[in-house]
């Protein structure tokens, strides 16, 4: 790792303060995948603002059938939440699906969507129930959130603060996980909520997306043989040493099929 | 330089460190507590794994001024004295280690894992233990001496409670 400047703010406004006043401030949440990266010298913040002292960014809240859950919410938190477990369950269990339980104690909801990795889990909970992210400037729907390989439509020193959550009727995610690291090769979260159908895809493509004609299907019929035969276009999948495009392809269709079942119960 | 101050295994510690000096090499350079290996530095393999306010975490993905105020708990502080902890002697019993290199994160993360859960079923430890790597024993002696250790915990506890 190059050297640092070590900074622990109180607050998120002395955050925002110290990443602006910062040559190159970088937001440190659990450091689980940053500390890694400035361990390869990918990275040379001149300053490292830790979140972890800032109270108000963590915590899970229910109110009028919204789940809000707050940037340094570790995965440990929301696998375990009564809260999420009781509202929707299919939250805490792709939180408990996540890497291994060390790394689910460090890592946080907003490290990981403001990451953006294209094989991970929470980015397709995020697309797939429809949620909302809230920063210090505004907020931003999911389809307008994720927009690229490790590119999200956050601003320079953007703040997530939080992540909203619509209760649906049904949901449920499914992923074929990478046996080393637990990554998706590929993972399917599909919800329900009265005719809304809504099918994310991750770990398939450079970044997670919807898959419309799935969502069309679903929409008439919420039952995995309504997708029977409705697979998604793989030809720009990711294709290297984990798993082929065209395995990818399959695993969708797969992974969509479960995610329907194991939704209805 | 910062200066940082922490519990470590009950006892008071503190000592200069920059900002990118990280969790185990704060234990290991510093304490010189040897006990948390280092296997991958990758952030994959669980040789690291220390407990932090009673959580456990790969001490190699962390700063040590992560830890700055909290309680450090270490392989070094599992047994007392000379006698293993319950957990300790049911990888001996079990043959749970080969080289034991991976000994000190497997049996930290059992631990942790006991604490959430004290009679978790074969697939709670297995699925316990994905942030573990062993190149030696296969994990079925692992799991084996997860199970058997977690018994005696029980029984343990259950003693003090009679008596
Ligand atoms: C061994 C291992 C296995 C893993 N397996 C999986 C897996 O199976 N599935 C999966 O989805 N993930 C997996 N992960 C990643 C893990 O889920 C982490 O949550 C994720 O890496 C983000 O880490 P973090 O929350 O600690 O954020 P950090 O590493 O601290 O930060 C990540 C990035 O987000 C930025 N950031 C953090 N918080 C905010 C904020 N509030 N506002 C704006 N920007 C912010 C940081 O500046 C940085 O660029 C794995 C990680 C490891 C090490
Ligand atoms: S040394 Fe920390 S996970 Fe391998
Ligand atoms: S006993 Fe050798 S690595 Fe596990």
């Amino acid at each position: 790792m190059y050297e640092f400047n070590f900074q622990r703010p109180a607050n998120s406004d002395a955050a925002i303060d110290a990443q602006a006043n910062a040559e190159d401030g970088q937001y440190m949440a659990g450091g689980q995948t940053i500390i890694p990266v400035l361990k390869q010298r990918l990275a040379m913040p001149s300053d490292v603002i830790d979140l972890g002292a800032i109270e108000d960014l963590s915590g899970i809240t229910i109110a009028d059938g919204t789940v809000t859950i707050g940037a340094m919410t570790t995965h440990t938190d929301v696998a375990t939440s009564g809260d999420v477990l009781g509202a929707i369950p299919a939250l805490a269990d792709l939180a408990s699906m996540i890497g291994d339980p060390h790394v689910r104690n460090r890592g946080t909801i907003g490290g990981s969507i403001a990451n953006n990795d294209p094989a991970a889990d929470y980015p397709a909970a995020v697309l797939g129930l429809g949620a909302t992210v809230h920063t210090n400037q505004r907020t931003i729907i999911a389809d307008e959130f994720f927009t690229d390989l490790f590119e999200t439509a956050l601003d320079e020193g953007e703040l997530i603060t939080n992540v909203a959550f619509p209760v649906p009727d049904q949901a449920a995610y499914m992923k074929f996980p990478n046996p080393a690291s637990r990554y998706a090769i590929a993972g399917v979260f599909v919800s329900r909520t009265g005719a809304d159908v809504r099918v994310a895809v991750t770990g398939a493509a450079t970044c997670v997306f919807r898959a419309a004609e799935m969502e069309r299907a679903l929409a008439g019929n919420f039952n995995p043989d309504a997708i029977e035969g409705i697979g998604v276009d793989g030809t720009d999948f990711n294709n290297d040493l984990h798993a082929s495009a065209e395995y990818r392809t399959h695993l969708v269709s797969v992974m969509a099929k479960r995610a329907v079942a194991k939704a209805l119960g | 330089m910062p200066t940082l101050s922490m519990t470590v295994n009950g006892e008071q510690v503190s000592g200069e460190v920059e900002g990118r000096t990280l969790l185990v090499d704060f234990l290991r350079e510093n304490l010189r507590l040897t006990g948390t290996h280092v296997g991958c530095d990758t952030s994959q393999c669980g040789a690291c794994v220390v407990h932090v306010d009673g959580v456990s975490m790969k001490s190699c993905t962390m700063l040590a001024l992560h830890a700055q105020g909290t309680e450090v708990a270490t392989i070094e502080g599992v047994a007392n004295g000379d006698t293993l902890h319950p957990m300790q002697e049911a990888f001996r019993e079990n043959h749970g280690l080969q080289c034991g290199f991976c000994t000190p994160g497997m049996v930290m993360t059992a631990l942790a894992l006991v604490k959430d859960n004290p009679d978790p079923t074969d697939a709670e430890v297995r699925h316990g233990l994905e942030g573990n790597l062993c190149r030696c024993t296969g994990y079925q002696n692992i799991v084996h001496a997860i199970l058997d250790g977690a018994k005696a915990m029980r029984e343990g506890a259950a003693n003090e409670g009679e008596s």
